[in-house]
């Protein structure tokens, strides 16, 4: 066990955990911050996906010691009234389903966006196929990207 | 006053109340304080106090409504569609509706279950007469307090109008008055043409929830005091629990205790919904997810050998030589199918195969279970709450009505929550401990415990006229556990002699339903095969499926079709048109009937780097009143989606008992770039009562795949996964 302190969501706070455990368990059962989702415990689906000094970086492999320094956002913390163009594309698309895989999903979007303003279809694609919905809600996901897209340029 | 903290008046017991079941006590509205009603719609005024109407409602002193939805919610959005039913018939407007899941009340609510596509279908006339029932008490209250004719009174939007006075009286303000009235003997529903609200495209009522992270799943519910369990099950099918040394494991940091349990005990008698390959666990219960999923490492367990380690070539060769030797169930014979094909012209005969799959919805499987003295709750995502509350009575020797259920949000069912063993294991963990626990499983355990998709293979032969006319036609299928086909189904009654065969093997696999049973394989089988028949009658594949569908409009044969072949006729024809079909379309046509609904397809594929990949999809939909355009559409381009991707790259196979494929590094689910880049649905306007739309638009776009990989590159499929193996990354 180890003191560890963490910026999240422009917060200090302050765990006492493994620092092996992945950024992901301290997130939702230390902080109780739920958004962020448990899909694979390998990187493989991008349910956990989180920001990383702005970067989308997968939290369920991403042992809590090492991230002292760095910035973390996660969904919860992505804007203040649940109004990032992102999220704001994702009512108008209506496109959650069952929902579990699209915090997940706006955080890549929200990375991708940031870093590449006006993606074309193909960078949009291949920015989003770490996450995995069984759902199949791709369509409505990629129409949002571009929507939030034209509301950010 | 916090909105989700009932007043003493919302406590109104109505002991009067007779009939229908609508006007009892709701004292169990306590247990959905987890429900944050206030944030499920920030822009409204919450009411000081709500007064219950029935089961289903609640209604504020300033007009804001709550309508319970009653059955679980898997993605399937019915916690949007079925309020909206209610809400059409009571005449509110629904920016002021706030929706709450309903707990398991079987007293009040009628088929708390999420499977087979049957929400709507079932709900449409009894959650249409709860609308018109309240709006009925709150007329009569309204002529109560105006004192005139309640024949003299209509609603709109929440509002009760006086037109010959010119006085009005909101819901809010008549509520309490409604809810000590006699409930009525009939009420009148409304004329489909006077539907606001149905119809109208109604954004998820947990949208803004999901895009903010806020807790609604199953794995998001958090306890004062509660611990984490992590379970152990047997590495491979056909091995059960020996022994276990957990002296290492329970003295690792932040673990509570190690428990033994047993879901089939002796003297348990298993219901549908028990399927189990693993009833004997060991659990790891400790402080968090992480914590019992490392410690479990730590456990020494011996397996033993129960029944023999199966592998994929194994099964296979049982279902070629049950289809080639077995004796067969006759499901149907129509006429004199073996006297046709031995005069027949041409003979087509082609045998298709599918693998098992496993559901791998995104939320793994969990449960929260506080097992006390005198009484039980279970909170999680759950399609059969009933039916988990009965084993979880028998295991638990505890009655019924101690046993409280809260279904919460799913991160996907698939119809894997439809067997609630993790409910199960959650109960008896709780029980073991006496502490509240969830268990959570790890991917790993999700995609290796079982309860898939069975294996099928099918075998189809049809016969020909020297006039390219379909004379024979005979199916003879087989899967583990079950046969895939559906005797009376398309293309029963449309040929003169016909024949349905059913052989089942045996396998220790377990297996379940998967999002359309049976459908799901042997709509694309049957589709696929028919493409190959009318090629050989040298027709076009929509002409020859018409022609038939005409036989059976006019001249049926048999009496037990179980489809209606102006309804199928119609989705395909439109299709035909829609996508703008033409001679020689290099593009695979599908049509399909399930769940009470008709889907017709037509989709075009593309090779990219030899492997197909679809572009575009055309579909048409018959599934009656459309409720929620929104949430339609949603669901058919995710049932397309979703059909696609299984075709393409599903499988989970076995060596030695053992699933070779444990995680998403090794199991290919379809990804962003492999989805099509149009899908165009289409919803035919016919006026009759609702059917299934989760499940319908999946089986037949297996077919239309099948045909358009055809179409570009000369060559059949018959065996899923059809895309050819690669290596996968993360």
């Amino acid at each position: 066990m180890a003191t560890i302190n963490l910026t999240v969501n422009g917060q200090q706070r302050q765990v006492d955990v493994d620092p092996e455990m992945p950024l992901l368990w301290v997130l939702r059962d230390e902080l109780q911050l739920v958004g962020t989702k448990y899909g694979c415990g390998i990187g493989s689906c991008g349910a956990c996906t989180v920001h990383v000094d702005g970067i989308a970086m997968r939290s369920c492999n991403l042992p809590v010691g090492n991230l002292s320094g760095e910035a973390i956002t996660t969904i919860e913390g992505l804007s203040e009234n649940g109004d990032h163009p992102v999220q704001l594309a994702w009512l108008e698309h209506d496109v959650p389903q069952c929902g579990y895989c699209q915090a997940g999903q706006i955080m890549t979007a929200a990375s991708l966006l940031a870093n590449s303003p006006d993606p074309d279809d193909a960078e949009i694609s291949a920015s989003m196929n770490g996450n995995i919905c069984r759902c199949g809600t791709y369509t409505r996901i990629h129409a949002a990207v571009k929507t939030a897209a034209k509301k950010l340029s | 006053m916090s909105s989700n903290q009932p007043s003493r008046r919302s406590f109104l017991k109505l002991t009067a109340a007779t009939g229908g079941g609508l006007l009892l006590g709701f004292s169990y509205l306590t247990s959905c304080r987890n429900e944050k009603t206030a944030q499920a719609a920030p822009e409204l005024v919450m009411p000081e106090e709500w007064v219950t109407v029935n089961a289903f409602l609640k209604i504020g002193e300033n007009g804001v409504v709550t309508i319970m939805s009653p059955n679980p919610e898997i993605g399937q959005n019915v916690k949007t569609a079925m309020p909206m039913i209610v809400a059409e018939e009571l005449d509110v407007d629904w920016k002021n509706v706030v929706v709450e899941q309903a707990p398991l009340d079987t007293e009040n609510f009628e088929r708390q279950l999420a499977g087979g596509s049957q929400s709507i279908r079932h709900g449409w006339e009894p959650l249409r007469k709860t609308g018109a029932t309240a709006r009925h008490l709150l007329v009569a209250a309204a002529a109560q307090r105006l004192e005139v004719d309640a024949g003299e009174l209509r609603t709109e939007n929440g509002i009760v109008y006086h037109d010959g006075s010119d006085r009005s009286l909101g819901y809010g303000e008549l509520a309490s008055l409604a809810a000590t009235l006699p409930l009525p003997e009939e009420v009148t529903l409304k004329d489909p043409k006077d539907f606001r609200i149905i119809g109208n495209a109604k954004k998820n009522v947990d949208a803004k929830k999901i895009v903010t992270g806020q807790p609604l799943y199953g794995l998001d519910l958090q306890r004062e005091g509660m611990k984490y369990a992590a379970i152990v099950h047997p590495p491979a099918f056909g091995m059960a629990l020996k022994s276990v040394d957990d002296a290492k494991a329970k003295s690792l940091p932040g673990v509570h205790s190690v428990v033994t349990i047993d879901a089939h005990p002796e003297g348990f008698e298993p219901q549908w919904s028990d399927v189990n390959a693993f009833p004997k666990l060991v659990a790891v219960v400790g402080d968090n997810p992480w914590t019992v999923m490392q410690a479990r490492k730590a456990l020494k367990v011996e397996w033993e050998r129960t029944s023999p380690a199966e592998s994929s070539a194994m099964h296979r060769a049982a279902l070629e030589r049950l289809l080639d030797e077995g004796e067969a169930e006759v499901a149907r014979r129509d006429g004199d199918p073996e006297g046709a094909f031995s005069t027949a012209a041409t003979v087509v005969e082609r045998t298709y195969y599918a693998p098992f799959l496993p559901h791998n919805t995104m939320e793994p499987m969990n449960f929260f279970a506080d097992v006390r003295e005198d009484g039980a709750e279970l909170v999680g995502p759950i399609q059969t709450p009933e039916f988990l509350r009965k084993s979880v009575s028998a295991l638990l020797g505890m009655p019924e009505e101690n046993i409280r259920i809260m279904m919460t949000r799913m991160g996907g069912g698939f119809g894997r929550r439809l067997y609630g063993n993790f409910g199960v294991e959650a109960t008896l963990i709780s029980q073991a401990t006496k502490v509240p626990i969830k268990l959570v499983y790890s991917r790993e355990d999700d995609m290796t415990q079982g309860t898939y998709r069975p294996e099928y293979l099918v075998r189809y032969r049809a016969a020909l006229d020297g006039d390219g006319k379909l004379t024979a036609f005979h199916v003879r299928g087989t899967g583990a556990g079950e046969s895939p086909v559906f005797p009376n189904r398309f293309p029963a009654g449309t040929v003169d002699n016909y024949l349905a065969e059913n052989l089942v093997n045996d396998s220790n696999v377990s297996t379940g339903a998967w999002r359309a049973p049976r459908s799901n394989f042997i709509a694309g089988a049957e589709q696929a095969f028919l493409d190959e028949v009318a090629e050989a009658a040298g027709k076009d594949p929509i002409a020859f499926r018409l022609e038939l569908f005409d036989r059976a409009i006019s001249n049926p044969v048999g009496e037990e079709n179980d489809y209606d072949a102006e309804r199928y006729a119609h989705v395909l024809s439109e299709v035909r048109d829609k996508s703008g079909w033409t001679d020689g379309d290099r593009r695979g046509v599908a049509a399909y009937y399930c769940h009470n609904s008709y889907v017709a397809q037509v989709l075009e594929a593309e090779m990219v780097n030899g492997q197909p990949r679809v572009k575009e999809v055309h579909c048409v939909v018959d599934c009656g009143i459309v409720v929620n355009p929104e949430g339609a559409h949603n669901q058919v381009e995710g049932g397309i989606i979703d059909g696609i991707g299984h075709a393409l790259y599903g499988a989970i196979t076995f060596e030695d008992g053992r699933p070779q494929q444990q995680n998403f590094d090794t199991y290919r689910l379809i990804r962003h770039n492999e989805a099509p880049t149009a899908i165009h649905t289409h919803f035919v306007e016919n006026g009759i009562a609702p059917t299934g739309l989760g499940e319908p638009s999946l089986p037949p776009v297996v077919g239309a795949l099948a045909n358009a990989i055809y179409r570009v590159t000369g060559e059949r499929v018959y065996d899923q996964p059809f895309a050819a193996p690669r290596e996968l990354k993360g």
